[in-house]
Parts: structure tokens; sequence; C-alpha cells
């Protein structure tokens, strides 16, 4: 098959790539929500100790 | 979380920032597919890391039937969906380069499609399984002996489809492999590197991230138990209790 020119071509490899990127930042925004939630619930633990 | 966590993270970005100027100023363009097949460079090394990622969950497993110890559980668990959502990717950046080569988003008469699709569905019984079963202990048991089992079927696949004849889809390492040019080479394997430490990274990230959250909700936990008790000591996070896991 010949190869595609230059501009459809592009447009192939950007959305490869673009779906490569989405994944990751994603991926990792979804962690740091995550681990905001996670030092909300440690300091609600912390401050419910500090009375007694 | 650590500082061992964002100089991985950095090195990943670093090495991935290289890898891919090394895809689009130094590698040559090929003289066969043209400008599409720079997504070799993206889609081949996510779909080898992907299924080491799948085996390294099944060798922790493994570890954690040897010796039960939870922590081989949870990285198992980390490694299997970290593996699933790069597969996801592996699909879709495979499809669209299907397209743009074949004329074609997925072609089912091809052996190398169809077996990395069934790995993939293969594993998605993972969570379903794991999240329903409640008891923690047997959660772990059912959960790593599957993870055993599949990951012995990933190599065996993939020899097999290796011996089979391809219709379309390229076999780039092996014998025909060895014809890529130097710097064709060069930056697949610098890709590569950058991919498994990208892996490396987010599967740091997300073990810490759920070590942390298992021993705050044990804490918890305790802490609703027993209320008129003094503070129990911190648990340490290196050591998950035995809570069931959540998603």
């Amino acid at each position: 098959m010949p190869a595609l020119p230059l501009d459809e071509a592009g447009i192939y490899v950007a959305a490869a790539y673009v779906v490569f990127l989405v994944l990751v930042v994603a991926y990792v925004s979804i962690m740091a929500r995550h681990v905001a939630r996670v030092r909300r619930d440690l300091a609600r633990l912390t401050d419910s100790e500090e009375p007694r | 979380m650590t500082r061992i966590n964002n100089h991985l993270g950095a090195a990943a970005a670093a090495a991935l920032g290289i890898a891919y100027g090394l895809v689009f100023f130094y590698a040559p363009i090929e003289a066969d597919q043209g400008f599409v097949q720079k997504i070799f460079y993206l889609h081949v090394p996510l779909g080898i890391v992907t299924l080491c990622g799948f085996m390294a969950g099944g060798v922790m497993a493994m570890k954690f039937l040897r010796t039960g110890d939870r922590r081989w559980d949870m990285r198992s668990y980390v490694a299997i969906h970290l593996s699933l959502i790069l597969a996801v990717g592996v699909l879709v950046t495979g499809s669209i380069w299907a397209r743009a080569s074949w004329g074609h988003w997925w072609v089912w008469s091809e052996p190398m499609l169809v077996s990395f699709l069934i790995v993939f569905l293969l594993y998605c019984c993972y969570q379903p399984l794991r999240f329903s079963i409640e008891d923690p202990d047997r959660q772990a048991r059912v959960a790593c002996t599957f993870a055993v089992v599949a990951a012995a079927f990933v190599p065996f696949n993939f020899a097999a489809v290796r011996m089979a004849n391809a219709v379309t889809h390229p076999r780039v390492l092996g014998a025909t492999g060895g014809q890529m040019p130097g710097s064709m080479r060069l930056t697949f394997l610098v890709c590569l590197g950058a991919m498994a430490l990208l892996y490396l990274a987010l599967w740091r990230l997300e073990f810490e991230r759920k070590s942390v959250a298992f021993a705050v909700r044990a804490l918890r936990r305790s802490r609703e138990r027993a209320p008129e008790r003094l503070p129990q000591p911190a648990i340490p996070i290196s050591r998950p209790p035995a809570v069931a896991m959540e998603r």
C-alpha cells in the first residue's frame, strides 16, 4: 500500500499520540484526586484525635 | 507522595520527551509506510510494557500465594490495573495505525490483533471477579490465582501467535526486526525504556496511594470499633491490613 501523504498521515499520527497523552493525563489526575481525598481523610482523623 | 516517586515521574517525563524528540527529529521516515510509521514508536513499546505488566502482576500474585504477604497482592492488583488501562491505549493506537496503513480500523483475520484483544478481555474479568468477593483473604487468594493463570496465558498466547502465519500485521521483533536501521532501532529502544519508566512511575504512585488509603481506612475502622480506647499506634504503611480492597 502506498504511503499516505503527509497531511493525511499527520492526522493519524497526532491522533495516536493525543490518545496516549489523554490516557496518561486522565490516569494521573484521577490518582491526584484520590491522593487529595486520602489527605483529607487523614487530616480529619488527626483533627478528631487532638482533643483526646 | 515520596521523593522517589517525584524523581521517577520527572525521569519518566524527561525520557518520554527525549524519546519522542528522537521519533520526530532523528528517526528517518520509513520508505514503505511513510510518516504513519511514527505510530510504531508509541504502539509497540506500549504493547510490550502492557504485556510485561500483566506478567509482572502474575509473578507478584505468585509471591502472595507463597508468602501470604498482602503487599504482594496489592502490588499485583496495581500492576494489572495499570496494564489494563495501558492496554486500552494499545488497542486504540493500533486501531488508528491500522486505519492509516490498511484502511480498516480492525482486521479480525489477523492473529496478533485478536490475541491481544483476548488477553485484554481476559484481564477485564479480573476486577469484577475480585470485587465480587467481600472476604479480604478469599478475595486476595482468588484474585491472585486468577492473575497467575492469566499471566501464564500471556507468553503462551504470544508464542502461538508468533508461530502462526501473519496476514497483515508486521512482526517487528525477531528475524525480520534485525533489518531495522540503526537510527530506528535506537529510537525504538529509547521509546521502550521511556515507556517502561513511565509504567514504573505510575505503578509506584498508585501503589503508595493505595497503601496510604488502606492504612487510613483501617485506622478509621479501629477508631469506630473502640472509641473509648486511647488512640492506636499508626499502622505501618508498608504492611496493609486485612481489609477488603475497594476500587
